[in-house]
């Protein structure tokens, strides 16, 4: 455990992610992390969230790999088969689809498949999101593929103490976690969780409650929304903001909960729109609530593009907040049914 | 280092007791799903029965075993219990995997049978996985990772064997090399003339070999160093065994790839009979005793394909369970 004095206050994503991965580390010798440049030799990863941890648990259990996909997540897949607890982490998002059969044939699949002898444990953390000009092979949200795969469960953070908790509880869990962190914002800060703090996969969280429409969410446009959501209380409008934190499985009560109070939702991501998370929400809104809607159930997202690169495409591809505040105002102006 | 010191008349009747094993079992299984009695998807190892069973006797039931679905062979030399495997190939409850995996699936971890992919050249990188556990306990054991000449050309291959080589890691990698990777002739899809030359391209951590995979001792041998070095901490081994298979790549395939010229060379090195002789010639068992094997090994096949038979397919139920350890749907 960390020694330090004074906790600290605030912290920001990086910290938090750092955060999980020392606790689990020094709380569990099967806990071991994989990845390319993770160690502190070679600076402690790209985006230095290990920075450190080499140094404190060696590099035995923090190991730098070669850039092997298939190797990192198979090492993890078989490391996890004999019961430890791998992290692996593929730097950015789309270099897990050179991973894909690893991970959607054998991690999520092997539980199964063996009738419940054998689990999967492993972390897979990656990184991704658009915005920084990355363009179409480094920035895309594939929540959705593994999603759509039984026995993967899929965990998006928006907040850094979120971030701490989800990525702590999907070390210690005992099925495959794909774990996403947005680049764009893993320098922004947010409270410090409190020691050992963990949140728990599958319970979505509301955030801010309200009573005139629900926006249903996760990972980044949470905090567009949570903005939106306070400048609209002025008017009068009360959002209740619903942030799923794990996209799957996916936390249908607390879903249906907040809309068959609000009668009006709008659902937010930033994965392009069409075949996405946000229709598989859409869907179980209907199914169960038809009739009790006082409005079309309304999507914001990303454009059914490849992320561009120069900035007014780019812009162009990914959601807008101004549209999220758009569909609530659309969503409260439609007609109630008789 | 290791010589054939070791090698004795009993080691091969070893070897002999597993391939019978593996050879009255693909026989049976073979009768069965070709006279309607069992709808099993399942792939022949006939012909390739010497090189597991010599690969088996040099493993403790604790080493990690990885194949492919052409893998019956090295699970029954692993170990594999007949009642579970049969039942699975049935689809029953009763099954190792309670029917959700099927023959070209079978998982026992309680023999060291940790995955059998149905999915060419996965396997290495699991298998670096499992030997990288036991290298990191420190607990001795090995992991055996078993696939065909075809898989020595996937990427993953190569990753897997440039990382078992940069960590040192407690693992074999047995290519069985029977010349057509489903239907494609090995010179029609691979570059090299022997897949063990690879090794060198993983500098001098990989140590590659080829071996006559009929041969019960040349086989015995080479399994026995790479068992020896990998438990020792001193790295991997790619193991080439050349053998040849017999029934075609899937069930009823009537190979017309083949030359028959060749088919029939290959049948006249058939290692069964060969094998038999051999133990034979070494006074390692009589013609009484051999036939006292296989008769006994015979019952436990009836035994195992009653026991099938009278199993019943798992519950509906079973269908929402083993997604999630703790039950959760998606």
């Amino acid at each position: 455990m960390s020694t330090a004095t004074a906790a600290p206050q605030t912290m920001t994503f990086n910290d938090a992610y750092r955060l999980a991965l020392d606790e689990a580390l020094a709380s569990d010798p099967g806990v071991l992390l994989l990845g390319e440049d993770i160690g502190d030799k070679e600076g402690g990863g790209v985006f230095k969230v290990t920075k450190g941890l080499s140094t404190k648990y060696g590099a035995h259990r923090v190991r730098t790999t070669p850039i092997s996909e298939q190797a990192i997540v198979g090492a993890a897949v078989g490391a996890a088969l004999a019961g430890m607890r791998p992290v692996a982490e593929i730097m950015l998002m789309n270099f897990v689809t050179v991973a894909m059969d690893q991970l959607f044939n054998h991690a999520a699949k092997l539980r199964f498949m063996s009738g419940g002898q054998t689990g999967v444990p492993i972390t897979i953390r990656t990184r991704t999101g658009a915005g920084a000009g990355t363009a179409g092979q480094h920035s895309d949200m594939l929540e959705a593929w593994f999603a759509h795969t039984a026995g993967m469960k899929v965990v998006v953070p928006s907040t850094p103490a979120d971030a701490k908790g989800l990525l702590s509880s999907c070390i210690f869990d005992d099925d495959p976690c794909i774990f996403i962190e947005d680049g764009l914002t893993r320098m922004l800060t947010g409270p410090a969780p409190p020691p050992g703090h963990r949140v728990p996969l599958g319970k979505a969280n509301v955030v801010r409650s309200g009573s005139d429409v629900s926006v249903i969410g996760y990972g980044r446009p949470l905090g567009d929304t949570l903005a939106i959501a306070e400048r609209l209380a002025k008017e009068g409008i009360q959002v209740e903001v619903v942030d799923l934190r794990t996209v799957s499985p996916m936390d249908t009560d607390t879903i249906l909960k907040s809309v068959a109070k609000t009668r009006r939702a709008v659902v937010v991501h930033e994965a392009p729109r069409s075949f996405g998370c946000g229709a598989e929400v859409v869907a179980r809104i209907q199914e169960h609530l038809y009739g009790q809607l006082a409005a079309p159930v309304l999507r914001v997202a990303s454009r059914d593009v490849t992320v561009p690169f120069t900035k007014v495409l780019e812009t162009e591809y990914l959601y807008k907040p101004t549209a999220i505040e758009a569909a609530i105002r659309r969503t409260l102006e439609a007609r109630a049914p008789r | 280092m290791t010589s054939t010191q070791g090698f004795s008349a009993r080691t091969l009747l070893d070897i002999y007791r597993k391939a019978l094993l593996i050879q009255l079992f693909d026989e049976r299984m073979r009768s069965l799903i070709s006279t309607g009695r069992m709808g099993a998807v399942y792939y022949s190892p006939r012909g390739q029965e010497i090189l597991a069973a010599a690969m088996g006797v040099n493993l403790k039931p604790t080493d990690y075993l990885v194949t492919t679905y052409r893998g019956v062979h090295d699970q029954l030399a692993k170990g594999m219990p007949l009642r579970l495997l049969v039942a699975e190939y049935a689809g029953k409850a009763t099954g190792a995997c309670k029917g959700k995996g099927g023959a070209m699936h079978i998982t026992y971890p309680a023999a060291g049978i940790m995955v059998t992919t149905g999915v060419v050249g996965s396997g290495l990188p699991i298998a670096n996985g499992l030997a990288l556990a036991a290298q990191l306990r420190g607990d001795g054991r090995v992991a055996l990772c078993n696939f065909g000449d075809g898989a020595s050309n996937i990427g993953a291959f190569h990753e897997a064997l440039n990382m078992a080589s940069l960590w040192k890691l407690p693992v074999i990698f047995l290519c069985q090399n029977n010349h057509y990777a489903e239907c494609t002739r090995y010179e029609d899809g691979t570059s090299v003339a022997h897949v063990s030359e690879r090794a060198a391209a993983y500098g001098k951590g990989m140590r590659g070999v080829t071996v006559d995979g009929n041969d019960p001792q040349a086989m015995w041998q080479a399994s026995r160093e790479a068992v020896e070095r990998a438990r020792a901490g001193e790295g991997p081994t790619l193991i080439e065994a050349m053998t040849f298979r017999f029934m075609g790549h899937y069930f009823g395939d009537p190979g017309p790839y083949i030359p028959k010229e060749e088919y029939a060379a290959a049948l006249a090195r058939d290692p069964m009979p060969a094998c038999k002789a051999a133990v034979l010639q070494a006074k390692a068992a009589t013609e009484v005793e051999l036939a006292g094997i296989a008769s006994e090994i015979s019952a436990q096949i009836d035994d195992a394909v009653k026991f099938a038979n009278d199993s019943s397919p798992p519950d509906i139920s079973e269908i929402d369970k083993d997604i999630y350890a703790t039950g959760a749907s998606a």
